[in-house]
């Protein structure tokens, strides 16, 4: 599964696993952007076949809801959702 | 980054006027933040062109339009996330409360239930009823009742298409 990469100041493993057409996904990214935190995404909505099986599987296992935006900090932290302030929290 | 034509200014804007005009004439309420209510739908655009049907740009459609029904714009889950929440999963329709700045908006928990639990929802709904002359379908969009012996075409309330109907009673 290929995932996009955003260079930023390394605040441990982000990854965020997002639709390409929401809103608080987009502003999820924009957030984590202004934090300036080096990040992974990618858009499992754009995927398809075998990569969409293997991507929603990921998802499943931080959250089972299969809801997005979702934000999982070192392989262990999950925020679900576009919560500012508990993003901030963990990567300001 | 994706391969489908993504609407222009003039189609999102003609979209987001009768979507308003929709809205209002029901006694629901658009975010007021133009721009991020413009941004929903236009993705409510593409999904019509990338599925067929408007699925919310905030949930993962399936792309078979039989199994995402219940999240086609407007939603199953509006009206019900209208009354806990003041808004819709997305944000693009907000309660009075909302609307006045009484109340500010924020990003809500997903009430749509699992791909597992919709197909048991599914399985547990065949049993039928007792001795009424005709059958009571609701629209699961919002909730109007009516005993005929098919669903309205369009539903004369909030105007969602037939197939969002469900046998009531």
């Amino acid at each position: 599964m290929k995932m996009q990469h955003i260079e930023g100041q390394n605040k441990g493993k982000v990854v965020l696993f997002a639709l390409s057409t929401c809103g608080w996904c987009k502003k999820t990214r924009e957030l984590i952007e202004d934090l300036d935190a080096d990040y992974e995404y990618v858009y499992v909505d754009l995927t398809k076949g075998e990569e969409r099986e293997e991507v929603v599987e990921m998802v499943k296992k931080w959250n089972p809801q299969l809801s997005f935006p979702t934000l999982v900090i070192n392989d262990d932290k999950t925020i679900v959702g576009f919560k500012e302030e508990e993003i901030k929290e963990a990567l300001g | 980054m994706n391969n489908f034509d993504e609407p222009d200014e003039q189609e999102v804007d003609s979209f987001y006027k009768k979507v308003k005009a929709d809205a209002e004439s029901g006694g629901y309420h658009l975010n007021s933040d133009v721009e991020f209510t413009k941004e929903l739908l236009k993705s409510i655009l593409i999904n019509k062109k990338r599925y067929g049907y408007g699925a919310c740009p905030c949930r993962l459609a399936s792309g078979t339009k039989e199994e995402d029904l219940d999240l086609i714009c407007p939603c199953d889950y509006r009206d019900p996330d209208l009354v806990d929440y003041d808004a819709c999963y997305c944000g693009l329709y907000v309660s009075g409360k909302i609307l006045s700045g009484e109340r500010k908006l924020q990003s809500i928990p997903e009430r749509r239930p699992t791909e597992e639990e919709r197909k048991q929802h599914q399985s547990s709904q065949s049993e039928t009823f007792k001795n009424l002359s005709k059958p009571v379908w609701r629209c699961n969009v919002c909730g109007y009742l009516c005993a005929r012996d098919a669903p309205p075409e369009v539903c004369p309330i909030c105007k969602v298409s037939s197939d969002r109907f469900e046998r009531f009673i």
